[in-house]
């Protein structure tokens, strides 16, 4: 089997290549044809449907800017956005101080620190719906592990993802732990490319702890901070899987995700074409607070 | 002193992100009525919520559809991806550039922008409920292609020169010369897919609606919140174990190759 479709590869490029040029279109030919289908069209689409009412049962019927006028009174629209800045607000600080604290713990070059590197990494293969489910049971109000300790220690239960002041903070420290090992990594590659000089001037100069912090590791390390900051984001506005299994997105709509909602009006309500207006509207606020992040916290840094 | 403070917060660091996994491990083994303990220990272990989770969803189809939907994905994208990557990097066409930059383009294409029409896309060829609607949209990835071309770009040509010479045809050349020697790019760009695969949730709830095509995310999910589960924590932790198992136990074997092939995407952004 193998060898028939080497031979038909084969023998099709020999015959249809005179010269490297038309053996470079058939290679990346379906890699291209595959392009123009699965996103070019969409995209395209997308557009159109943002002008269009359409429940995908009857016929696409012309909008207009309806579903961009509906979009600026939707209370829910706003509050998916104000959710995601508060999910960032937690989330991105609270990353990255854990990434960097362990990050430089593994930098020491201690014994066994590739054991904690893969311990610490684990749970970013691990699928989100196993996570949903470990923290359903950890965040639990009544008999949660973690309630549990807090009680046995004298403290008051938290209602972790009961209570709508609670529930997108919790789900912001489940993400972190989700995905802090991935930051870890790119902080330590980040460290390791530091070099030691740098280290041993400020100590000659009687640099301390935090002056050696400020001044040498976090501005050298300005190329890395932008790649979490960037990606977080990007995260924060993906977040789908959390919220629809531990909340269903509230209480009270405190943890909407953007993901969450464009899902609920495609497929909970049928609005085709005003989910696809969302999909349009985040994307567009994602591209500019992404454009802004690169542009300001580079600059700021370096100056 | 500091090194004991230090192993401190090393050891610290690996109760909170490895003990949630110990713990659902061993609470999966308990009967109901214990798991609300904290300890990891049981008066007697029982397979029974792993019996529940076998007698109540098809969790062995689920598996065998995401390994198909896993496997077909991740040999398509290597196997077009070094296609494309290789015409990028080693040969030399009109409009090459203008193609390249167009495909970086794509990846600041944010994947919500698609949710919806890439679906109504896979509604009108008829692709829901079947696992060609898991499969073909993903055959490509500009990630994997990238990696690819990076790698492909430091084989010298005067190497493949050599064998065009002798009257190698490119896909020849390709076959026996740029994969032999790519093969760690080959396992970086594989080892993401087919995470990033094995883990996708959101995809699959929306073009699956019928349970003997269910993959295992989709699955576990819907036994979890759907009420398959009947409320009961342990055949919840015990479909989460099954879900997370193959993929963990190929990350403890190739443990290196994961976080290296992780961190390269990040490193790149």
């Amino acid at each position: 089997m193998g060898q028939v479709i080497n031979n038909i590869f084969a023998r099709s490029f020999r015959s249809l290549s005179r010269g490297r040029n038309v053996s470079g279109y058939l290679m990346i030919a379906p890699y291209l044809l595959h392009l123009v289908i699965f996103l070019g069209y969409p995209l395209v689409f997308a557009f159109v449907l943002v002008f269009h009412r359409w429940d995908i049962i009857t016929p696409m019927e012309f909008a207009g800017l309806k579903n961009l006028t509906r979009l600026i009174h939707d209370d829910l629209f706003f509050k998916a956005l104000l959710n995601t800045g508060f999910f960032l607000s937690i989330h991105i600080p609270l990353q990255i101080i854990t990434a960097l604290f362990f990050a430089d713990l593994l930098n020491k070059k201690l014994k066994g620190q590739d054991f904690f590197r893969t311990i610490y990494f684990l749970p970013v293969v691990v699928s989100g719906v196993v996570v949903a489910i470990l923290f359903s049971q950890l965040f639990a109000f009544e008999n949660g592990y973690i309630n549990g300790i807090i009680t046995a220690l004298g403290g008051e239960r938290v209602p972790w993802l009961v209570s709508p002041q609670w529930a997108m903070p919790s789900i912001a420290i489940i993400v972190t732990w989700k995905n802090v090992g991935f930051y870890i990594i790119l902080f330590l590659a980040g460290m390791q490319n530091i070099p030691a000089s740098l280290y041993e001037v400020a100590s000659l100069e009687g640099a301390t702890t935090w002056q050696r912090w400020t001044r040498v590791t976090i501005p050298l390390l300005n190329p890395t901070m932008v790649t979490v900051i960037v990606l977080s984001t990007i995260g924060g506005f993906s977040l789908f899987i959390e919220p629809y299994m531990l909340t269903g997105g509230g209480p009270l709509n405190s943890t909407l995700s953007a993901v969450l909602y464009i899902y609920n009006q495609a497929f909970y309500f049928n609005h085709m074409g005003y989910a696809a207006a969302l999909g349009f509207a985040f994307a567009c606020i994602i591209f500019t607070i992404v454009f802004l992040q690169k542009r300001f916290v580079t600059k700021d840094m370096y100056s | 002193m500091k090194k004991i403070t230090a192993y401190t917060a090393l050891v610290v660091g690996a109760l909170i992100f490895a003990y949630p996994f110990v713990w659902m491990l061993s609470a999966s083994f308990k009967p109901e009525y214990e798991i609300g303990d904290m300890s990891l220990m049981a008066s007697k272990w029982t397979f029974a919520s792993y019996q529940l989770v076998f007698d109540t969803i098809p969790i062995f189809s689920a598996f065998l559809n995401s390994i198909i939907v896993s496997l077909a994905v991740t040999g398509a994208v290597l196997f077009f991806g070094s296609l494309a990557a290789y015409s990028l990097s080693k040969l030399k066409w009109r409009g090459r550039d203008t193609v390249f930059n167009l495909i970086l383009f794509t990846m600041m294409v944010p994947f919500m922008v698609l949710l919806i029409p890439l679906y109504t896309l896979v509604v009108k060829f008829g692709w829901t409920d079947s696992l060609v609607g898991l499969i073909v949209p993903f055959m490509m990835n500009a990630t994997a292609l990238l990696i690819l071309r990076q790698s492909f770009l430091t084989i010298p040509t005067s190497l493949l020169e050599a064998a065009r010479i002798d009257g190698c045809s490119e896909w020849r050349i390709l076959r026996q010369i740029v994969w032999p020697l790519s093969i760690p790019a080959l396992i970086t760009a594989g080892i993401i897919v087919l995470t990033a695969n094995w883990n996708q949730a959101l995809w699959p709830i929306m073009v699956i609606r019928d349970e003997a095509l269910m993959t295992m995310p989709q699955m576990v999910l819907l036994f979890t919140v759907g009420g398959g589960a009947q409320a009961r924590l342990g055949p919840q932790l015990a479909a989460g174990i099954l879900l997370a198992l193959p993929i963990v136990v190929i990350y403890l074997i190739f443990q290196r190759q994961f976080i290296s092939s992780m961190a390269s995407t990040g490193l790149k952004g």
